[in-house]
């Protein structure tokens, strides 16, 4: 029973889904089950965050060499939680003017994009030790890279303005990217959605099960 | 050249190639700040995607509505953030009226950010734009691609009120609004999921609506088998997007004066490459010989 | 005259009184009616300048209005279109607005629906109910007056069983589908069904044996979205795997995760995983937990851990965003061995630049049946491939159709817009 009943479950609602989508009556089955699984998933947060503040509680109880992380972790919680639940002085928690909104802006703001800063930082490390010219395909990749990397800034139509209009690196990179980029991109999308139609013939098929903890 | 000069050629080679990447990160620090500090103005070479987003703005007539979605978080913000007040600025300039909504939780909040940063401009302030009367902010709604396909039945099955509470009836701007059928454009500024790719499947494929968006840098690549299927209007890529955007609008902004800022970087990072091939080449020599 | 002869030669209706009066009578009313037609007169076209007047402040009414119901839906829905009004776009009496009126009889009251602003020419009546009967005008405003145009003709919404804008997509599916069911037959036939090397997978044993070696952890990282992601699922099913192999080697499993839902799939899969290699005892709850659902302070997170804890191999399996080179880079950094694998088109590029090993796309869906070697699921991959024959076949006709109409000038049809 452990293991037929979420089959069941997966089949009733896979094909529901699949049928919905040529079948227009069953559409209210499928805003049903689209429902619950937002219902699921917002008081599944709750459990997430029960094992957030278990885990590194017992990191400071047990006084565990990365101790100092966890209470860092558990005053961050509370910092964001508590203005946001209980100082919001009538109005909706986010307005500005609230201590959350205050939060927002000065701490959650520039911490957030300081993390996707840093990606610039790792593309520069990250180019450095891929863009080898191994061999011929690797030579090819390189070379696209530095017409985009320079083509997509005005310095590279600076390079090249001496060249006549059409044969700029601005227009090259713009090619690349109309031209062979979308090619590629396309060829990936179609083999990752059929990939994902097979995945999910299987799961509410029941072939696949490994998901559920089952072979 | 002796054994000894070889060896010593040979490690310095070896030491390039196995470089301390913070020596690569202090390069890029410095490449990226400097220029901050030149005003040095180039010139931006608009692509047609970014063109197809800004003409389907502008040939909108006077009075039409806007659908905004603001789908991204703090951590796009500086690739988006001046898309989105390039966005508002041409709005208001041509008379459009604006319902911003946000698929993702800060989306609003990013909206209202911006939009604070517009109205000091003079003629936005010459405007009197009124809140309900020509923009409002329905907020946030949990449910991803399910409250795009929702909302083309009706908007008020899925933001019943807006972000302060007040319900879409009592307000003047969406008196008449249903759902897309009543909005003559919508415009998605995302940063990942959901965002451009939903709003394409689930409103342009199911109720042919107008879609115009930009994204960042690394997701907009993947727009433009949208825009050559005429799906999408047009795509703005990341910060170069956001400043082709200035500059077709004539008001140059915080995108024009970064890119000198990107376009120094970018070079820092080819010659970074070419070292390193250098450095590879000469070990590979070695090897052989 | 005598008076007798007056009455002889005068007619004998003027031979009375009252035929005096009749005659009196209406000579004095055009008498006194004089002085209006005299006014009338004095300022000619008046009248008609007021008629005129009126006209000019109605707007032209819409005209050809249709209603006919929302094809391929459940119902419920009458959509409505029509001409616009002439003065629709300038002039003293351009239209500001459409108004949207419904009634269920055509002589009956309109009800007010909907609104449109100046140049649409359509709307959608999403309030109606099923074979009930409407009829729609439409009203177009200008600043000054308002006119209507004449009423639609009887429309209706029912119920469409099956949507037939998307027959083609249907048929794609249910050949696609039979590819699947069929290859999967074959393969519980016993056919042997050749799946070529995935470098990455085949690099999954010695990654496990070289943390096993080195003493180190293993970070399994399945993507950063929910259990309603394919890709998160194929992640969660490689854990299961991967997680059996560790278990086997006796290392060390860590698995933190972005969702609640992840992670409580997660510990099941690990759970069972450590009790079908026969070592129960060394599973722990504590090897799965849950950071953020940020996406950059779950990265931040990931990067801390692996920065303290320099793991020797770090699994990404699963749908990733902008943080997937930051987490890639991060784990070169303190020297793991790291094999990631994503259907995101935006990260490939960056996990093929920065990890040992990556799953590209649909490798990540068939690592499940490569690593199981389970024929059912082997058949699955066989039937999809069938799928990605049939799109390659239209696009190689596609694209000899469309360069043989310009070269040669001729009219073959265009596969896109059959498909």
């Amino acid at each position: 029973m452990r293991r037929e009943v979420p089959l069941v479950l997966t089949a009733i609602v896979g094909l529901t889904m699949i049928v919905s989508h040529f079948i227009p009556p069953f559409n209210i089955l499928k805003d049903l089950f689209e429902d619950w699984f937002f219902i699921i998933a917002a008081f599944a947060i709750y459990l997430g965050v029960l094992n957030l503040l278990r885990v590194n509680a017992d990191k400071l109880y047990k006084k565990k060499p990365d101790a100092p992380f966890g209470l860092v972790v558990i005053l961050g919680f509370l910092l964001i939680t508590i203005p946001g639940l209980f100082f919001s002085g009538g109005r909706s928690f986010s307005d500005p003017g609230t201590p959350f909104y205050y939060l927002y802006i000065h701490v959650y703001y520039p911490l957030s994009a300081t993390m996707f800063a840093l990606l610039a930082f790792f593309v520069a490390s990250a180019s450095y030790r891929a863009f080898r010219a191994r061999n011929v395909e690797a030579t090819m990749l390189l070379v696209a890279a530095f017409i985009l990397m320079l083509g997509r800034v005005p310095i590279g139509d600076w390079m090249t303005a001496w060249l006549p209009e059409g044969y700029r690196l601005g227009e090259w990179a713009d090619w690349i990217m109309d031209f062979p980029q979308t090619a590629g991109q396309k060829a990936i999308m179609i083999g990752i959605a059929l990939g994902v139609v097979s995945s999910a013939l299987r799961v509410i098929l029941g072939l696949e099960r490994a998901y559920m903890g089952g072979e | 050249m002796n054994q000894e000069n070889m060896q010593e050629e040979k490690s310095f080679w070896e030491k390039l190639l196995a470089i301390d990447r913070r020596i690569i990160f202090l390069f890029i620090i410095v490449a990226i700040a400097l220029p901050l500090f030149f005003k040095v103005s180039m010139r931006i070479p608009v692509t047609p995607v970014a063109e197809g987003t800004y003409q389907a703005i502008e040939n909108l007539p006077a009075g039409s509505k806007v659908l905004a979605s603001f789908d991204y978080d703090p951590g796009s913000m500086p690739e988006l953030q001046p898309m989105a007040e390039a966005f508002f600025r041409h709005a208001f300039r041509n008379d459009l009226k604006v319902v911003i909504m946000g698929l993702w939780p800060q989306g609003p909040l990013q909206a209202n950010i911006a939009l604070e940063e517009v109205f000091q401009d003079e003629d936005v302030k010459a405007k009197n734009l009124q809140y309900g009367v020509d923009y409002v902010n329905l907020g946030f709604t949990a449910g991803n691609e399910v409250v795009i396909d929702r909302m083309g039945h009706s908007f008020e099955e899925s933001y019943p009120r807006d972000g302060q509470g007040t319900p879409l009836s009592e307000i003047p701007l969406m008196r008449g609004v249903r759902n897309y059928d009543n909005v003559d454009l919508i415009f998605n500024l995302s940063a990942g999921y959901p965002g451009t790719q939903e709003w394409v499947q689930y409103a342009v494929d199911v109720f042919h609506v107008k879609l115009a968006a930009g994204n960042t840098a690394v997701q907009a690549p993947a727009m433009y088998p949208y825009v050559q299927t005429g799906q999408l209007s047009g795509v703005l890529g990341g910060m170069k997007g956001g400043a082709e955007y200035e500059t077709l609008l004539g008001i140059p902004g915080r995108a024009v004066r970064y890119m000198f800022s990107q376009a120094i970087a970018h070079a820092v990072i080819c010659l970074f490459i070419i070292i390193g091939n250098l450095a590879f080449f000469s070990m590979r020599k070695r090897r052989a010989s | 005259m005598p008076e007798e002869e007056m009455r002889r030669i005068q007619p004998k209706f003027f031979r009375s009184r009252s035929a005096l009066a009749w005659l009196i009578f209406p000579l004095v009313l055009l008498l006194s009616l004089a002085p209006l037609s005299s006014e009338a007169q004095e300022t000619p076209g008046a009248e008609i300048d007021s008629v005129r007047q009126a006209e000019a402040m109605s707007p032209a009414p819409p005209d050809n209005v249709q209603a006919e119901d929302n094809p391929n839906d459940k119902g419920g829905i009458i959509n409505i279109s029509w001409e616009r009004s002439a003065d629709d776009g300038a002039g003293v009496n351009n239209v500001i607005g459409y108004e949207i009126l419904r009634s269920a009889e055509m002589d009956g009251i309109y009800e007010h629906i909907g609104g449109a602003a100046p140049g649409a020419t359509f709307f959608s009546d999403s309030d109606v109910k099923n074979k009930v009967n409407y009829f729609y005008k439409v009203r177009a405003i200008s600043r000054l007056d308002t006119s209507e145009s004449l009423p639609s003709a009887a429309a209706f919404s029912r119920v469409q069983l099956f949507d037939l804008s998307r027959l083609t997509l249907f048929i794609l599916a249910v050949i696609i589908a039979l590819a699947i069911f069929y290859f999967i037959s074959k393969a519980r036939g016993g056919k042997e069904l050749y799946i070529r090397k995935i470098a990455g997978l085949e690099a999954v044993d010695d990654a496990v044996g070289r943390a096993t070696e080195m003493g180190r952890k293993i970070f399994y990282i399945p993507g950063i979205m929910d259990m309603d992601s394919m890709q998160t699922i194929a992640g969660v099913t490689i854990l299961g795997r991967v997680a059996k192999l560790v278990a086997e080697y006796e290392a060390k499993l860590e698995v933190p995760v972005s969702r609640s839902l992840v992670m409580v799939t997660c510990r099941e899969m690990v759970k069972e995983a450590y009790l079908n290699a026969g070592r129960p005892d060394a599973y722990n709850d504590n090897m799965v937990y849950y950071l953020t659902d940020d996406q950059f302070g779950y990265a931040a997170a990931l990067d801390g851990l692996f920065l303290r804890e320099k793991p020797a191999a770090v699994f990404l399996q699963g749908q990733f965003y902008a943080e997937s080179l930051i987490l890639a880079e991060t784990a070169n950094s303190v020297g793991a061995i790291q094999i990631a694998g994503t259907a995101m088109p935006s990260q490939l590029p960056f996990f093929v630049a920065a990890c040992d090993y990556t799953l590209i796309g649909e490798e990540l869906f068939a690592a499940s049946a490569y690593l199981s070697k389970d024929p059912k699921l082997l058949g699955s991959l066989k039937g999809q491939d069938v799928g990605k024959f049939i799109f390659l076949l239209v696009i190689l006709v596609g694209v000899v159709f469309l360069t043989l109409n310009s070269v040669l000038d001729i009219n073959l049809p265009n596969l896109a817009t059959i498909f």
